[in-house]
């Protein structure tokens, strides 16, 4: 479904990502782990073509939409990205947040996808907090209500980057259930995350990101239990 | 025992001492403005002028009998406000958003924009109400097209728009780039988020700012006079002649004061909400 070969990215002479290829199938959840700066991040934002790579392709659909000069927005239609610090926008209410995009792309009135999203509320246990304002919700509120947001077009891949990491610690579980939820329903999803228990229970595979490269790959449970890597090793000897 | 030292009607030793300094402080405020005050008043009428200068700007009967006609001119000040203002906005944000474009083939707008805004940020009000109050008309227009009313009115719309423009910028500039990255990541078109995500955000955030400009505005209504309508600060003149007398024109200023201070302290209190907002 999505096929990522040789990423290259810098910033300003920083070298960021260095030659990353990775292959996620349909219904596939993947979890992106490594030190902060490793290029996680970086690496979501560059397939959700926020920002472009400098070299590679990204194969999406038949189409490479790493190409340059393709119109980024049919791609981004239909790969959504979670923010780490949710980016809700504050002058909307949670359910304009959500119906905006589907309103102007899809051109679908508020009235038609009203069912659908107070819907969606219900579901991620939002539905008395639907016409709130995001400073009127907890961190945790309103980083479900980003993720409905991205849930509402209906996209085909969804990115997570690290979306529990500006969270309270109290308030992580009831964004992770969510993510339970998508997976439990088959979306396919690719996440960057420091929760490694969350990643170990989850996860199809693991990837083990250091400066810019995917240094090691597997099942949770190699990965986990029998890395190959010494970077890997320390890694996971610090976090967990 | 612990319940009454806890108990709101009990006043901790810091909130003694704060109300302590509290009504120290008013005391000292009070004589303070009650000496200078007293200083003024008595002061003042001791210079070698104040007779005549009493006699020439501070005269009840001539205030009495122009402040009405005074009043009447006023309204035309009000009129031109009220049909500049939303021109000025409209004009403004055309501006301010094409600076900000991107694309190659507007490339021309930009460069107009930026160059509108150099121009008419550079140039004295006077200077351009009587380029263009008395220039435009000299072209022989036919009628209503030579009116001073609609000339001098452009002139304050080309100079107000580029400050709106200007103050419409550094407000979409004060909006993180996070914002537009949330919008643009949903496939909304570069056009959508701005218009949707980062221009409403922007036009709140300047609000105060722009509040100034109103007041500004209003006030150089007043130099419309010199192209010709008989607004305010003019019928005063004409008051002047009539009377020998400088009495109007401190009329006029009261009227401006009427309008122009609420206004101010209306700004005043949208900045200080916007403050606390952002805390």
């Amino acid at each position: 479904m999505l096929s990522l070969k040789n990423i290259h990215k810098s910033f300003g002479g920083h070298q960021v990502l260095r030659g990353i290829d990775l292959e996620v199938s349909k219904g596939e959840m993947i979890c992106l782990i490594g030190a902060s700066g490793s290029g996680k991040s970086t690496l979501l934002r560059a397939v959700n073509l926020l920002d472009p790579v400098d070299d590679g392709e990204i194969w999406f659909d038949g189409a490479d939409i790493a190409e340059p000069g393709l119109d980024p927005q049919p791609v981004r239609q239909r790969i959504g990205l979670v923010f780490q610090s949710y980016n809700l926008f504050p002058h909307m209410s949670a359910a304009e947040n959500v119906m905006l995009a589907p309103r102007r792309v899809k051109g679908l009135s508020r009235a038609a996808q009203r069912g659908r999203v107070e819907e969606l509320f219900e579901r991620f246990g939002l539905g008395h907090r639907i016409d709130h304002y995001p400073d009127q919700l907890s961190g945790g509120q309103q980083q479900r209500v980003a993720i409905i947001r991205a849930l509402a077009m209906q996209p085909d891949i969804l990115l997570f980057d690290e979306i529990t990491s500006a969270l309270d610690p109290e308030l992580v579980a009831e964004v992770l259930d969510v993510l339970r939820q998508l997976r439990a329903e088959g979306m396919t999803m690719i996440l960057a995350t420091h929760e490694m228990g969350f990643a170990r229970e989850l996860a199809d595979k693991v990837c083990f990101l250091d400066s810019g490269r995917i240094l090691e790959e597997g099942t949770p449970a190699q990965m986990f239990d029998a890395p190959a890597e010494e970077r890997t090793r320390q890694f996971l000897s610090q976090v967990l | 025992m612990t319940q009454a030292e806890d108990s709101p009607a009990m006043p901790g030793r810091r909130a003694r001492y704060e109300a302590a300094l509290r009504r120290r402080s008013m005391w000292v405020a009070g004589v303070s403005t009650t000496l200078v005050f007293l200083a003024i008043v008595l002061l003042v009428p001791l210079a070698p002028g104040w007779e005549a200068v009493k006699k020439s700007f501070f005269n009840w009967g001539v205030f009495a009998k122009t402040f009405p006609g005074l009043l009447d001119a006023f309204l035309l000040d009000i009129a031109i406000f009220a049909w500049c203002a939303p021109l000025i906005a409209l004009l403004g944000l055309f501006i301010a958003i094409c600076r900000d474009i991107q694309k190659p083939a507007f490339y021309p707008l930009r460069l107009f924009a930026a160059v509108y805004t150099d121009v008419f940020r550079g140039l004295p009000v006077i200077l351009v109400i009587y380029l263009v109050g008395f220039g435009i008309p000299g072209l022989g227009l036919p009628r209503p097209w030579n009116s001073p009313y609609i000339w001098g009115s452009l002139a304050l719309i080309l100079v107000y728009s580029a400050y709106v423009a200007e103050v419409i910028r550094s407000g979409i500039g004060s909006i993180h780039k996070s914002q537009s990255a949330a919008g643009l990541s949903l496939g909304l078109s570069n056009a959508d988020t701005m218009r949707y995500v980062v221009l409403p955000q922007a036009l709140r955030n300047v609000l105060p700012a722009n509040m100034n400009l109103v007041v500004a505005l209003q006030k150089d209504v007043a130099l419309l006079s010199f192209v010709g309508p008989v607004e305010i600060f003019r019928q005063a003149g004409v008051y002047k002649s009539l009377y020998a007398n400088f009495t109007p024109y401190v009329g006029a200023a009261i009227i401006f004061l009427a309008i122009t201070i609420p206004m101010t302290r209306f700004a005043d209190h949208l900045m200080n909400k916007r403050r606390k907002q952002e805390q």
